[in-house]
């Protein structure tokens, strides 16, 4: 019994092991290599023939210029500055648009929630990539949203949207709405109705019972969604490359650009080590919110 | 006490909008048969047709169907092996790795995985292809897998499992015929988010795959950068028309199964 315990461990172990946490420490190491013109584009690497005193060679040669490098760049900072900004502002506007459609679900009838629930997540399973593109074709010059605005005459000039940070916006609010009006949903879901009928029959009108019991009631769910959309937007990649311009800097982007335009992979893999270590604060706080949601409903 | 408000149905209705138009606009001017995508000129299907005689888009379909398929099946059974441990396992020497070892790869940033499995397969030596896109995927999407069933392992009761070995069953047998068809449906929808994170992927196939081997996201990323174009809309509508068939069939029959079930629950009822 033991033994096929440990059998039905070692395999997916295994697998996380080496196709996880060892592409893990490579990139660590390359993080710590220098850039070379040759093949491959890096220094050192590992040689076996020389034995031990290869081992020893290999690590000496090791050293922090990468970082030293990405903390002297200005390039790298603002990166870093505006992915947090850009992660902060989204997260911001999907919890203002977000928070409605939770609030409306969990108000309507009970057998209608199922339909909306699916109504919600459906977009999500179709392909992200195509979400986005829907969008191209929409903020361009010449696009939906600039025709619409021209014929109801509130312009009289096609607004720049398509290429800019607004741009980057919208995509990330539509891609990661249903991110935010789950969990949402979900805590607003459990509230005990008798907490309103009681805060009204004090004396509360609709919006004070609203303030006063629904938004603190539903606090753990607006937590989780903001987590749940920061963290991702904060490493992404596509949404800024497609519907950003020449002023979107984001850290995903710039990762990418090194690896496969400018083909630094040390720098590459420093960046990567450095956007984890800045991914680490939020996924901390996070668990910690959580871990403090399961002790309150213990 | 009335509680849906016309505030709640404007938020709705305007949240609903804001989900859909953009796809509806998508798919209506897929049947445009101007090159321009934002002027309507008459409704055709020749951006099917072209679509359907691309030798390269063809090519890409089928890689990234097979790499779903094959990534998700693999996937499912690695999932379903970490879920059963993690609840079932117990203690044993490195539970900590490995439970932030599945945790970790959720909130990975897309580009850090890509690149860290594209410096193994080099370091390795291993030429990128199919196959290496087939690795990548099935890494992050076992873990997946994993959250969706042992959320369900978590909540079933373990002595019907217990009854089973009691009388004799060998634990494999007891998994088979026992727990199995109990975690089914999570098994069954595992599956199809891993095979849905497959055909989505864009970033880390991007990576892990060499200059032969070229999946639809690549593809579409690859035209898609040079601007909005009508084939690209023709094949988004077909992509939105399978999953949306099959989102909402998967949902049809578990709602069914859900109901039979109810009613074979009052009919033993009542004959008991």
């Amino acid at each position: 019994m033991n033994f096929r315990k440990y059998l039905l461990i070692l395999i997916p172990y295994s697998w996380l092991l080496l196709l996880f946490l060892v592409p893990f420490i490579i990139v660590v190491k390359m993080s710590l290599s220098d850039t070379e013109m040759a093949i491959p584009p890096y220094y050192p690497y590992f040689t076996l023939s020389e034995g031990w005193q290869g081992i020893v060679n290999f690590f000496s040669e090791l050293d922090f210029e990468n970082y030293i490098f990405l903390a002297e760049d200005n390039l790298y900072w603002k990166a870093y500055l505006s992915s947090l900004k850009i992660a902060l502002i989204s997260t911001f506007f999907t919890l203002l648009i977000g928070y409605p459609i939770a609030y409306g679900m969990a108000n309507a009838q009970p057998e209608w929630r199922p339909t909306l629930m699916m109504i919600i997540i459906l977009p999500f399973w179709t392909s992200f990539l195509i979400r986005i593109y829907s969008w191209m074709g929409i903020l361009s010059q010449e696009g939906f949203l600039n025709q619409f605005l021209l014929w109801i005459g509130i312009i009289d000039q096609p607004l720049t949207i398509l290429n800019t940070n607004v741009a980057v916006y919208i995509g990330i609010v539509y891609t990661y709405l249903p991110f935010m009006i789950l969990p949402i949903y979900a805590s607003l879901e459990k509230l005990d109705i008798s907490l309103l009928e009681a805060a009204i029959d004090l004396g509360c009108n609709r919006s004070q019972s609203f303030w006063l019991i629904t938004m603190p009631l539903s606090k753990a769910g607006v937590i989780a969604g903001c987590f749940l959309v920061f963290i991702p937007v904060l490493g992404e990649f596509v949404i800024p490359d497609l519907l950003g311009g020449a002023d979107t800097l984001m850290i995903g982007t710039i990762l990418w650009q090194e690896f496969f335009a400018n083909r630094d992979w040390p720098v590459a893999s420093a960046v990567a080590v450095v956007l984890l270590l800045l991914l680490m604060i939020p996924i901390i706080l996070f668990q910690r919110s959580e871990q403090k949601q399961r002790e309150a409903e213990q | 006490m009335k509680r849906f408000t016309w505030f709640n149905a404007v938020s709705l209705t305007l949240g609903f909008a804001f989900l859909y138009i953009p796809m509806l606009i998508l798919i209506i001017f897929s049947f445009n048969s101007s090159k321009l995508v934002t002027v309507w000129a008459g409704f055709s299907t020749k951006w099917y047709v072209y679509l359907f005689s691309n030798d390269a888009f063809i090519d890409a379909a089928w890689v990234t169907l097979k790499v779903g398929f094959i990534s998700s099946c693999a996937a499912t059974v690695l999932g379903t092996m970490i879920a059963y441990i993690m609840v079932r396992g117990g203690r044993f020497f490195g539970r900590g790795l490995f439970s932030s070892m599945i945790y970790a790869p959720l909130v990975m940033p897309e580009v850090i995985t890509g690149l860290s499995l594209l410096l193994l397969f080099i370091s390795i030596g291993l030429d990128r292809g199919v196959f290496t896109i087939i690795l990548a995927h099935t890494t992050f999407s076992m873990c997946y897998v994993s959250v969706v069933v042992s959320s369900r392992l978590a909540s079933f009761d373990v002595s019907i499992e217990e009854a089973a070995l009691d009388l004799g069953c060998t634990p494999f047998d007891a998994f088979k015929s026992v727990t199995l068809p109990i975690i089914a449906p999570a098994v069954i929808s595992g599956w199809l988010l891993a095979f849905t994170l497959s055909l989505d992927d864009l970033v880390i196939a991007s990576f892990a795959s060499g200059p032969s081997s070229t999946t639809l996201p690549i593809k579409i990323y690859s035209s898609v950068r040079l601007g909005v174009s009508p084939e690209i809309n023709a094949l988004s509508t077909i992509m939105i028309a399978i999953v949306t068939f099959g989102v909402l069939t998967t949902s049809i029959i578990s709602k069914r199964a859900i109901k039979r079930k109810r009613l074979e629950e009052e009919q033993a009822f009542k004959n008991g």
